[in-house]
């Protein structure tokens, strides 16, 4: 019945569209999560302004006509998730989309991706960008060994510090590298202390932020008491003391002393607010990912900050204690990556295909690099002169951590964006926060695939 | 009495027949699909979307599973939290509300009564995403008007959606719906003959007994109505959700808000249909009432 209703839907829009295209130039349409002047306006500009006309100009030399069309869209990361699982299950949806690598699994095993060869055809095997492109990055996008789709870049996750505001307090930021959560703490109390309606930490939290609370609240925390979401067979920590001192954490910042912002954890437009405090100078600790210096904070954009060399620094986000972090670390990261996917159902999966290859082309991401540099997959793309890329690149990738690639990840991480937002709100003790965790998990992934510590 | 007709049986099928599969394919097949959608644990995402099981009541029993039914975030809190929303929103607040404008609105003058009209149907008929955002805009802790005017008063500002969200989403939605009740009450008095009101006015009743003994008995049919229409539309009201979002903490989240967001933000198609087929029937409940005092009224009028 669909396929009936579409093809009439078709045939209606054809016979209005084709007085006007006699010769019909194939259409693809791309989406990401950009918008120029606004939320990543350096990948809107560059799709718009460099991959778009580059593309059409290639396409025509080989004598097809090609119109790309960017949808620019302003929502959060998760408002474009949902987007592209509704559209993709109902045969809709832009050609190419802009797609966080950690939903592929649920997404193949709910049928809703196919691996690029299998949309595309065998020649994405032989496209000459993977020889440039490390296993591990590959594994970003990729799903049980196959890709769906190409990363952009890869991140990485830090304590961003406003030095001016550490001064302000007494306080010497350039020589100050926390070695335990209670160095952290300390320099908030102090901070707070000298201005009590600062804000000095943030640590994301709370089910609005959805990802960004995992990752660079959660995550971060939680890898420096030496555990992860998941052990090492794969089964899903519920209960333990890592996960309790994690919220015991939020619990002091958040409740006890209230050295962050709480309300920025629980409003919709929470991650802005964050971002606005840092900016105005009354957050002088955030952990955000290598992403908010590339840019959120660039100079021009909404939150730039003004003179950013000088008053804003990255430091490593410590363990609870020396050597107590996941592997015996002292210092803790967590990485991801973001790039895009070919839509299943294209009806230009080959076109489709060359205008994601196309944008990983060496030239297109060096081209990329101009506008916002960052740490591109591809090993033929220098990195430009960026202390700040070439030092996090050099001091955090060794000792960065994936996420598990598992298809009920997705779903444990709302659960766990649950859990601290009751303990942030003071809701919840952590302890009757970690004990509804683990019901809740359980209820996902059934008690067999979970342990409790 | 004998029925004439314009056309055979057979024609008037025949013009049926285009609407009649409409409604089967966009209501009927759906309503028993949802049906059974929701006896399955089919998601969107994950391996139970592309093979999902039949588990039998296992969505409804977890639904109302004693243990986690009153906590936040689950079906028995919203469906309380649903229930205090009509309560408060509808029966209390907009069906009086709407009494006390249409009833003084019977004694100003007309320039004032069509003013007041218009204000208050202008909040009925203006689009609701638009609505939510004025509304958001209005309560913003920082910039809002409310509490700018709140400070320029010498008065404490109010953080209304983090601390008071409940309350908030009550006041909008009597704000929002007080015109169709006030419209109605309004029509429902203007058909109560003037010397009743005149007698009552020579023999020195107040305007408050006239309500009470003249107008209220009898508009009767038209109150109740009144209370099941709104009372249907505010249990399955969206509205609140473009201001609160259903928080924080779950504080807001209706029944219709929990529907949405097990259903298409966590994508549990099976349980969602489950909590779809609940509030199916306890609308049903709500329409045959409705029915049957529909049906009663002419009777009433004898």
């Amino acid at each position: 019945m669909r396929t009936i209703i579409s093809s009439l839907l078709f045939g209606m829009s054809a016979m209005i569209a084709s007085p006007t295209t006699v010769l019909a130039a194939t259409d693809l349409n791309i989406t990401c999560r950009c918008v120029i002047g606004g939320v990543n306006s350096g990948m809107a500009e560059w799709i718009q302004d460099k991959v778009i006309p580059a593309f059409t100009e290639k396409m025509k030399a080989n004598g097809k006509e090609v119109v790309v069309k960017l949808t620019q869209f302003g929502g959060e990361d998760e408002q474009l998730a949902q987007q592209l699982a509704l559209d993709f299950s109902t045969q809709s949806g832009p050609d190419v989309a802009n797609f966080d690598g950690f939903l592929i699994p649920s997404f193949v095993q709910g049928g809703l991706l196919k691996s690029l060869d299998e949309v595309a055809g065998a020649e994405v095997n032989n496209w000459e960008g993977w020889s440039h492109i490390p296993e591990g990055l590959k594994a970003l996008m990729s799903y049980q060994g196959k890709p769906y789709g190409i990363a952009l870049s890869t991140d990485a996750r830090m304590i961003f510090v406003r030095k001016d505001v550490f001064n302000k307090a007494g306080l010497d930021a350039d020589n100050w590298q926390p070695k335990s959560w209670d160095e952290i703490l300390d320099a908030a109390k102090k901070i707070k202390e000298a201005d009590p309606s600062s804000f000095p930490l943030q640590i994301n939290a709370g089910v609005s932020m959805g990802e960004a609370t995992a990752m660079q609240g959660y995550w971060m925390a939680l890898l420096g008491t030496g555990e992860q979401v998941t052990d090492d067979s794969g089964k899903y920590i519920v209960s333990s003391q890592g996960i309790l001192d994690t919220l015991k954490l939020y619990k002091t910042i958040y409740v006890d002393e209230k050295l962050g912002d709480q309300r920025a954890q629980l409003l919709a437009d929470g991650r802005n607010r964050t971002f606005a405090n840092f900016r105005d100078g009354k957050t002088a600790m955030l952990i955000e990912s290598d992403w908010f210096y590339r840019s959120v904070t660039k100079p021009g954009a909404e939150f730039a900050v003004a003179d950013r060399d000088n008053v804003m620094a990255w430091k490593k986000m410590p363990s609870i204690q020396p050597g107590k972090g996941l592997r015996g670390q002292d210092f803790v990261t967590v990485s991801g990556g973001t790039g895009f996917v070919i839509n299943p159902h294209s009806d230009t999966p080959k076109e489709a295909w060359e205008l994601l290859s196309f944008m990983n082309s060496k030239d297109q991401l060096t081209a990329f690099q101009e506008i916002q540099p960052a740490i591109r997959i591809r090993d033929d793309v220098a990195i430009p002169n960026s202390p700040f890329l070439t030092e996090t690149a050099k001091t955090l990738l060794p000792i960065t951590t994936a996420r598990p690639n598992d298809g009920n990840y997705n779903k444990v991480s709302t659960e766990i964006q649950r859990m601290t937002e009751s303990v942030v709100s003071g809701e919840l003790s952590p302890e009757n926060a970690m004990e509804q965790y683990k019901a809740a998990v359980i209820a996902i992934v059934g008690e067999e695939n979970t342990v409790s510590h | 009495m004998k029925t004439f007709s314009l056309l055979s049986n057979r024609a008037g099928a025949l013009f049926l027949a285009p609407a009649a599969a409409l409604i089967g394919v966009f209501v009927i097949i759906p309503f028993f699909w949802v049906i059974v959608v929701s006896f399955t644990n089919r998601t969107l995402l994950g391996s139970t979307a592309l093979n999902p099981d039949f588990v039998g009541f296992q969505n409804y029993i977890a639904l109302f599973n004693p243990l986690t039914f009153f906590s936040r975030g689950q079906f028995g809190f919203s469906l309380i939290l649903t229930t205090q929303f009509v309560l408060l929103s509808a029966l209390v607040g907009q069906a009086l509300l709407g009494l006390i404008l249409a009833w003084l609105s019977q004694t100003v003058s007309p320039k004032i009564k069509s003013f007041l009209q218009t204000a208050v149907i202008a909040a009925w008929i203006l689009p609701e995403v638009v609505i939510g955002f004025a509304w958001f805009a209005f309560l913003d802790f920082d910039n809002g008007t409310l509490n700018m005017i709140l400070r320029g008063l010498g008065l404490p500002p109010g953080d209304w959606l983090l601390q008071n969200p409940f309350w908030v989403i009550v006041v909008f939605n009597t704000w929002r719906g007080a015109a169709f009740s006030m419209m109605l009450f309004n029509s429902a008095f203007q058909s109560i003959p003037p010397s009743y009101f005149q007698a009552a006015d020579v023999a020195g009743a107040s305007s408050l007994q006239k309500l009470r003994d003249i107008a209220l008995p009898l508009i009767k049919g038209h109150v109740v109505t009144d209370l099941i229409l709104i009372t249907m539309w505010t249990f399955n009201v969206f509205t609140p959700f473009l201001l609160t979002n259903g928080g924080p903490s779950y504080r807001t989240e209706l029944l219709s808000i929990y529907t949405y967001r097990i259903a298409f933000k966590d994508f549990e198609f099976g349980k969602g249909a489950a909590v779809g087929v609940i509030i199916m029937l306890i609308n049903l409940a709500f329409a045959l009432v409705y029915l049957r005092m529909a049906r009663k009224k002419p009777a009433e009028a004898d």
